[in-house]
C-alpha cells in the first residue's frame, strides 16, 4: 500500500518534467563505457523523476543492471530472473549471455549515492528524509537542487521542510552559477541552522563576491557567538547537575552538621548505605518481579532513607550522644566508624564496583538546541530539588520539625517544655543520615557503587556546607550551585583535576576571609 | 552629656551596635575619668557586655567613636593591642588558665613583653617572682601559689582573675559580675579589693547585685536598651522614675 | 611529659636503635639473635611516623588545632627527599639519561623542570625539606590564624588542602612522577641505599632526630612559650584581652611542626624505597592523629608510644589477618575517643597514682 502510494505520488510530482525526461533519456547514458557518462547518467535518473529509478539505481548498486542490445536493460532479480528496468515487467526468456553488465567504479558509486540519497528525499518515513536532507547537507550535492526543489514544494512536516531548505542552502552555496541574491539567502537559512555544520559550510565557501563573502563572515560570526552562548548554557547545565550531585551529599550534611553542629565524618558511609540499598533492592527485583525493574528507584529511595536513617539512629545513640560538645572526638570517633562501616560493607559485598542498572526511562538523551541533556542527570536535578524541598518542608511544618528547631535554638528550655530532647538528637541524626541515603540512590546512577563510594563525596560535602554558612540550609543550595557550576566553568579552562585544585583552594581562601560561609547566622547566639 | 573633660581616660561617643536588626548598643555615650570608679546596672539586654565588648575590641561598632586618653581611637584596634594600651577586662564567667598554677596564671598576665620571640627564651627574673608576691598578698592566694587554677573554688577563680587584671598593670579595668555566684563574705570582700585597686586605676564594674553597688559608694550609670538612662549617686538614680519605671514596670 | 617519661623515652630509642644496629650488623646472618635488615628499615619507618606524631602532638596537643593534613607537610619533605635520590640515579636509570629521570624521559620531556634544578645537591634538598613544609604551614597557617579559622573549620581545611595536594600529585603534568611516584633509588650521600651499613645507619639517624625533635618540643611546651600556647589552647579569647596574639604563638609552632613533620617524610623515603601521592591522602593525615590519641594527647612521649604501636600493630594484622585491619583501626578510633580520652599515657598516669588513693581512701571506709 505504501509503495503504491509513494508511486502514485511521484508519478503526479513528476509528470510536469516527464517531457524533458523524454527528450534526453538517462538511460542511453547508463550504457556508456565512460565512466563520467554513466555517473551523469545516475544523476539524470535520479533526478528525472522517473518512478522506476530508485529500483534501477539500486540495481546498479548492487551490481545488477544490465543493458542489451537495443537500448533494452535489464535487472536481476536471481538466477534466469529478469525484469525489464524500465517497466519492471517480467522478462522471461532472456539469457545473461547476451547481456552486458553495468560498469561501475568509484566515481560511479558515488554519484549513486548522491541519487540514492535524493530518491530518500521522497520517502514516506519521515525520518528517512530528514535523514536524507541531511546527507545532502553534508554533501552539498548542487545535483540534487531539483530534488531539493520537489522535496520541499511537497514536504508538509515543518522540521524535514527546515532540513530541505538547510540542505538547498548548501548545495545553492556549492554550485558555482547562483546568483549572489540566492547565495546572500541561503547564507541566511545557514545562519539561522546556526551549528557547527553550518559555520563549516560557511568556512569552505571559497572566494567568493565581496556581498556575499560580507554576508558569510556576518553569518559565521554570528554562529560562533550562537555556539558559544550554547556552550555556557551546557556548562551551566553540567555544573547545575553537578551541583545537584554535592547539593545531595551535602543536604543530609547541613542537618547534621548544619543544624546539630556534629562532625559526622562517615557521613560518606550514610551515602554508601543508600547506593548499596539500592543495589539490593534491583537484585531483589531481577530475581522476583523483573517486571517492575524501571521502578527500581521508586522502591529504593524510602528503603534506603530508611536504611540509611536507622543506621544514624544507631550510632547517634551509641556514639555520638557521648561525645556532644567535643567535635574533634566527634570527628575522630566518626571517621573510624566510616572505616569499620567500608570494610563491613567491602566483607559483604566484595571490594569490586557492584552494577546498578539504570532504568530505560533514565537513559539516553535529548537535544534542546543546542543542549545535550542526558536524562539521568536530569533526573538527578530535579531529584535534589525534590529532597530539600521535602526536608524544607518536614522541618517546617511537621512537629517532629518543630521540635528539632526548638531543641537547637535552646535545648534547656526545649527540654523544659517536655521535649524528650535525647529522642530529638537521635532523630535529628536520623533525618540527616536519612538523606544522606536517599543520595546514594542517586549517585548509584552516576558514580561506581564501590565501598569507597562516600569517601569521594566527604570532603566536597563539608566544603559544600561551610561555604554556604553552617546552620542555613538556602545557603547549602546556593553553595552547592556555585560550586558545581564554577568547577564546569574552570574544567575546560584548567582540565578537571586542577579545576578541582583551583575550586579548593578558592574555597580555602574563602573560608579563611569569610569563616561563617556566605550566609552567616548573626548575633550574640553565634558566640555562645 | 556634659562635654568630656581633660581628665577624660575613656569617651564612648555615639556608640551604635547591631546584630541582625536588634539594636544592642543604640548611640551610647558617656565618659570615665582618670582615677574613677563606676558601677553600670540595667537589666537584662541593656548592652552592658557589649559595651564591654566595644570597648575591648571584641565587637566593631556599626557608627561611633571610642576614645582612650588623649586621641587613642579604640575601634581601629584588635583585643590584644587594646589590652597593650592599658585596658584590662574580666569575664562575667571567671577565666583562669586552668591546667597552669596560680602563680603561672599571675606570671602571664604580668606586665612585659607579649611576642613569641620573648617568651621562647623568657626566664623568670626576681622582679617578675616579687611582683607576683605582691599580687598574691592582695588577692589573698599566697597560700594556694602551687595549686591548679582549675582546682580552685568560684571565689577563688574571680580573685585570680582580678588577679591577673592588676598583673597586667591596667589603667583602666573592666569588671564584669565580679560577684556573681559569690558569699556575703566574699562579696565584702571583694568590694574592699575593688576599692584598694581604684586607689591606682579607673575601674568600671558592671554589676546586678544592688547590695554590692551600694557597698561600692561610687558613680552610677544605668544603661537600658542600649543608651544610658540615669547617671548618678545609687540614691540619685534609685529614685530616678525611670528607672524604677525600667526596672519595675509599669 | 614528666622529666621521667622524657628520660625513658629517649633511652628506650636510642638504645633500641643501637641494640638493631648490633644486632643486625654485629651477628652472622644464620644466627638466631640476628635481625635482618628489612626490621631495621621496619623500625626506621616506625619511628619517622614517630616523627610524624610528635608533630601532630604539639599542634594537636598544645596548641589545640587539630591538623587533618599533617601527612602533607609530611609526604612534602618525602618529595624534596625523592627528587634528590632521583637525580642520584643519573645514567643507571632504565634509560640512562644522566639528567632527566626516567618517568621525564618517558613523557618526553626534553629539559628538567625549574623546580627540579639544585636537588643534585644533598644539602639543597635538605634545606628545601623543611623550608617547603614550613613555607606552606607559614602561608596557610597566617591566612587561618590571622582570620582566627579555629576547631573543626580548620581540620576540615587542613584536610582540603592535603586533599588539593594529593590531587595535583597525581597529575603528570605537575612534574613529580605521577602515579607512580618517585621510587628506583641507588644512594644516598655516595652509600648504596641497598647495604645493611646505609639501612642501619637511616635508622640511627633517624632515632637521633627522633630524640632531637622530643627534646625541641619538649623545650617549647615547658617554657613560658609553652604556657602561652596552652592557655591559647584552652582560653583563646583570654590570652588576648591580656595582650598576647594567639595567631602568632599557633603559627610559630604550626611552622616547626610542619618541619617537624616534614624531616620525618625525608627520613622515610629512603627506608621506604618510594614516595607516591598516596602519601598524601587525608586519611594518612588522620591516622597520624589517631597514634597521637592512642598514646595520649599532649604528652609527647606518648604520640611516639601511639605511633610505634599502631603502625607495629598494622604490621602485624596486614599481614596477618588483612581483612581485619580497618576494623580493627576503625575500632581503635571510637574506643579511643570513647573510652580513652587519655591515651596510655593517661591510663599510665592514673595507674600510677591509683595505688596511692586508694590508701588515702582506706582507712575513711
Amino acid at each position: 500500500m505504501i509503495r503504491l502510494c509513494r508511486v502514485l505520488l511521484l508519478l503526479a510530482l513528476l509528470l510536469p518534467s516527464a517531457a524533458r525526461a523524454q527528450t534526453e533519456d538517462p538511460f542511453t547514458g547508463l550504457a556508456s563505457d565512460n565512466f563520467d557518462t554513466v555517473a551523469a547518467a545516475v544523476g539524470a535518473l535520479a533526478t528525472s523523476g522517473n518512478p522506476r529509478a530508485e529500483a534501477i539505481i539500486a540495481a546498479l548498486q548492487n551490481d545488477a543492471l544490465y543493458f542489451a542490445d537495443g537500448g533494452k536493460f535489464y535487472i536481476k532479480n536471481g538466477d534466469d530472473d529478469f525484469v525489464d528496468a524500465r517497466t519492471g515487467a517480467k522478462a522471461p526468456g532472456i539469457n545473461e549471455d547476451d547481456l552486458t553488465s553495468v560498469s561501475v567504479n568509484n566515481a560511479v558509486r558515488r554519484a549513486i549515492e548522491g541519487a540514492m540519497g535524493n530518491l530518500n528525499l521522497f520517502s514516506a518515513n519521515r525520518a528517512t528524509r530528514l535523514k536524507a536532507a541531511g546527507e545532502v547537507f553534508k554533501t552539498r550535492d548542487p545535483a540534487a537542487l531539483p530534488a531539493l526543489d520537489r522535496a520541499l514544494a511537497k514536504e508538509q512536516d515543518g522540521e524535514v521542510k527546515q532540513a530541505l531548505r538547510q540542505a538547498q542552502a548548501a548545495a545553492l552555496l556549492a554550485r558555482p552559477d547562483a546568483t549572489d541574491a540566492d547565495k546572500i539567502a541561503a547564507i541566511a537559512v545557514l545562519r539561522d541552522r546556526g551549528d557547527l555544520a553550518a559555520s563549516g559550510v560557511l568556512a569552505s565557501l571559497g572566494a567568493q563576491s565581496p556581498a556575499v563573502a560580507a554576508a558569510a563572515a556576518t553569518a559565521a560570526a554570528a554562529i560562533a557567538r550562537m555556539q558559544e552562548m550554547w556552550s555556557l548554557a551546557q556548562s551551566v547545565f553540567y555544573g547545575l547537575s553537578l551541583g545537584s550531585v554535592l547539593l545531595l551529599a551535602a543536604a543530609g550534611l547541613a542537618i547534621t552538621f548544619g543544624v546539630m553542629g556534629v562532625i559526622n565524618m562517615a557521613h560518606g558511609e550514610m551515602v554508601m548505605l543508600g547506593a548499596y540499598t539500592t543495589f539490593v533492592v534491583q537484585q531483589v527485583i531481577r530475581a522476583h518481579a523483573p517486571g517492575l525493574f524501571g521502578a527500581s528507584l521508586f522502591f529504593a529511595v524510602p528503603l534506603a532513607f530508611l536504611v540509611s536513617g536507622a543506621a544514624g539512629v544507631l550510632i547517634e545513640r551509641c556514639m555520638i550522644r557521648f561525645l556532644y560538645g567535643r567535635p574533634l572526638e566527634t570527628l575522630l570517633a566518626t571517621w573510624g566508624l566510616s572505616l569499620v562501616l567500608q570494610q563491613l560493607v567491602r566483607s559483604v559485598f566484595g571490594a569490586s564496583n557492584r552494577d546498578v542498572g539504570t532504568p530505560a526511562w533514565m537513559s539516553g538523551a535529548t537535544q534542546w538546541g543546542g543542549l545535550t541533556i542526558t536524562w539521568n542527570r536530569l533526573t538527578i536535578i530535579v531529584f535534589a530539588f525534590l529532597v530539600l524541598a521535602a526536608l524544607m518542608a518536614a522541618l517546617r511544618f511537621t512537629s517532629l520539625g518543630l521540635r528539632m528547631r526548638a531543641v537547637t535554638q535552646n535545648r534547656r528550655m526545649a527540654a523544659a517544655m517536655g521535649i524528650r530532647t535525647p529522642w530529638i538528637d537521635a532523630l535529628t541524626f536520623g533525618l540527616g543520615s536519612g538523606v544522606a541515603g536517599m543520595a546514594g540512590v542517586a549517585l548509584s546512577q552516576i558514580d561506581n557503587v564501590s565501598p569507597n563510594l562516600g569517601q569521594g563525596y566527604i570532603i566536597d560535602s563539608f566544603m559544600v556546607v561551610v561555604f554556604g554558612g553552617v546552620g542555613n540550609l538556602w545557603g547549602t543550595v546556593v553553595s552547592a550551585l556555585t560550586l558545581g557550576v564554577v568547577n564546569k566553568f574552570l574544567e575546560p579552562v584548567a582540565g578537571a583535576v586542577l579545576g578541582k585544585i583551583v575550586v579548593l583552594v578558592l574555597l580555602i581562601l574563602f573560608i579563611q576571609r569569610r569563616p561563617r560561609g556566605l550566609f552567616p547566622l548573626k548575633g550574640r547566639a553565634v558566640e555562645a | 552629656m556634659s562635654r568630656p573633660q581633660e581628665d577624660t581616660l575613656l569617651y564612648l561617643d555615639g556608640v551604635s551596635v547591631s546584630f541582625d536588626g536588634f539594636r544592642a548598643l543604640n548611640a551610647l555615650s558617656f565618659f570615665i575619668e582618670h582615677g574613677e570608679m563606676r558601677a553600670v546596672i540595667g537589666p537584662n539586654g541593656a548592652g552592658k557586655t557589649t559595651m564591654m565588648d566595644v570597648i575591648t575590641g571584641k565587637t566593631r561598632p556599626d557608627q561611633g567613636r571610642v576614645v582612650f586618653g588623649r586621641d587613642t581611637d579604640l575601634t581601629r584596634l584588635d583585643e590584644p593591642a587594646i589590652a597593650e594600651l592599658g585596658i584590662g577586662r574580666k569575664f562575667q564567667k571567671p577565666t583562669v588558665f586552668e591546667p597552669h598554677t596560680v602563680w603561672d596564671n599571675l606570671l602571664l598576665a604580668l606586665a612585659g613583653d607579649r611576642r613569641p620571640r620573648f617568651t621562647l627564651w623568657a626566664r623568670e627574673t626576681a622582679e617578675e617572682a616579687e611582683r607576683i608576691e605582691a599580687i598574691l598578698a592582695t588577692t589573698r592566694l599566697g597560700e594556694l601559689r602551687r595549686r591548679r587554677a582549675g582546682d580552685l573554688s568560684h571565689g577563688q577563680k574571680q580573685w585570680l582573675e582580678i588577679g591577673m587584671l592588676l598583673a597586667q598593670e591596667p589603667q583602666l579595668l573592666l569588671v564584669d559580675e565580679p560577684v556573681a555566684g559569690m558569699t556575703d563574705a566574699e562579696t565584702e570582700q571583694t568590694a574592699e579589693l575593688l576599692r584598694e585597686i581604684n586607689r591606682t586605676r579607673s575601674v568600671v564594674v558592671v554589676e546586678h547585685d544592688m547590695d554590692f553597688v551600694r557597698a561600692l559608694g561610687v558613680k552610677v550609670t544605668v544603661l537600658h536598651e542600649g543608651s544610658v538612662l540615669s547617671e548618678g549617686s545609687i540614691d540619685y538614680v534609685s529614685e530616678d522614675p525611670r528607672v524604677v519605671e525600667v526596672y519595675l514596670g509599669r | 611529659m614528666s622529666r621521667a617519661s622524657t628520660l625513658i623515652c629517649l633511652v628506650a630509642v636510642l638504645g633500641g636503635a643501637l641494640l638493631l644496629a648490633a644486632l643486625n650488623l654485629g651477628t652472622a646472618p644464620e644466627s638466631a639473635a640476628h635481625v635482618p635488615t628489612y626490621v631495621v628499615s621496619l623500625v626506621g619507618k616506625y619511628l619517622c611516623f614517630a616523627i610524624l606524631a610528635l608533630a601532630v602532638d604539639l599542634v594537636w596537643g598544645f596548641a589545640g588545632i587539630l591538623s587533618l593534613g599533617h601527612a602533607a607537610f609530611f609526604a612534602l619533605g618525602g618529595y624534596a627527599m625523592g627528587m634528590y635520590l632521583m637525580r642520584q640515579i643519573g645514567t643507571r636509570g632504565v634509560y640512562g639519561n644522566a639528567v632527566l629521570p626516567d618517568f621525564m624521559v618517558f613523557l618526553n620531556w626534553k629539559a628538567l623542570p625549574w623546580y627540579w634544578m639544585g636537588f643534585d645537591n644533598a644539602l639543597f634538598m635538605l634545606l628545601m625539606a623543611v623550608a617547603v613544609p614550613g613555607l606552606l604551614a607559614l602561608v596557610f597557617g597566617w591566612l587561618a590564624f590571622r582570620s582566627r579559622v579555629s576547631g573543626v573549620y580548620l581540620s576540615i581545611i587542613t584536610q582540603a588542602l592535603t586533599y588539593a595536594l594529593l590531587l595535583a600529585f597525581f597529575r603528570n603534568d605537575m612534574g613529580f612522577g605521577g602515579n607512580n611516584g618517585l621510587t628506583d633509588f641507588k644512594d644516598m650521600f655516595g652509600l648504596p641505599l641497598s647495604t645493611e651499613s646505609t639501612r642501619v645507619g637511616l635508622l640511627l639517624a633517624t632515632a637521633a632526630l627522633l630524640c632531637a625533635c622530643l627534646l625541641i618540643t619538649r623545650y617549647l611546651v615547658t617554657s613560658r612559650f609553652g604556657r602561652v600556647l596552652i592557655a591559647v589552647r584552652d582560653t583563646e579569647s583570654r590570652t588576648r584581652f591580656l595582650g598576647y596574639r594567639p595567631e602568632h604563638y599557633k603559627l610559630f609552632v604550626f611552622v616547626v611542626s610542619a618541619i617537624m613533620a616534614g624531616i620525618g617524610g625525608a627520613l622515610y623515603v629512603p627506608q621506604v624505597g618510594i614516595i607516591n601521592p598516596s602519601e598524601f591522602a587525608p586519611a594518612n593525615s588522620i591516622e597520624a592523629v589517631i597514634w597521637v590519641a592512642v598514646g595520649g594527647r599532649g604528652t609527647l612521649v606518648g604520640a611516639i608510644l601511639g605511633a610505634v604501636l599502631v603502625n607495629a600493630g598494622k604490621t602485624y594484622f596486614t599481614g596477618a589477618l588483612p581483612e581485619l585491619w580497618l576494623f580493627a583501626l576503625g575500632a581503635l578510633f571510637i574506643l579511643v575517643t570513647l573510652l580513652l580520652p587519655g591515651g596510655i599515657m593517661g591510663l599510665l598516669s592514673r595507674a600510677r597514682k591509683a595505688p596511692k588513693a586508694a590508701a588515702v581512701r582506706e582507712p575513711a571506709e
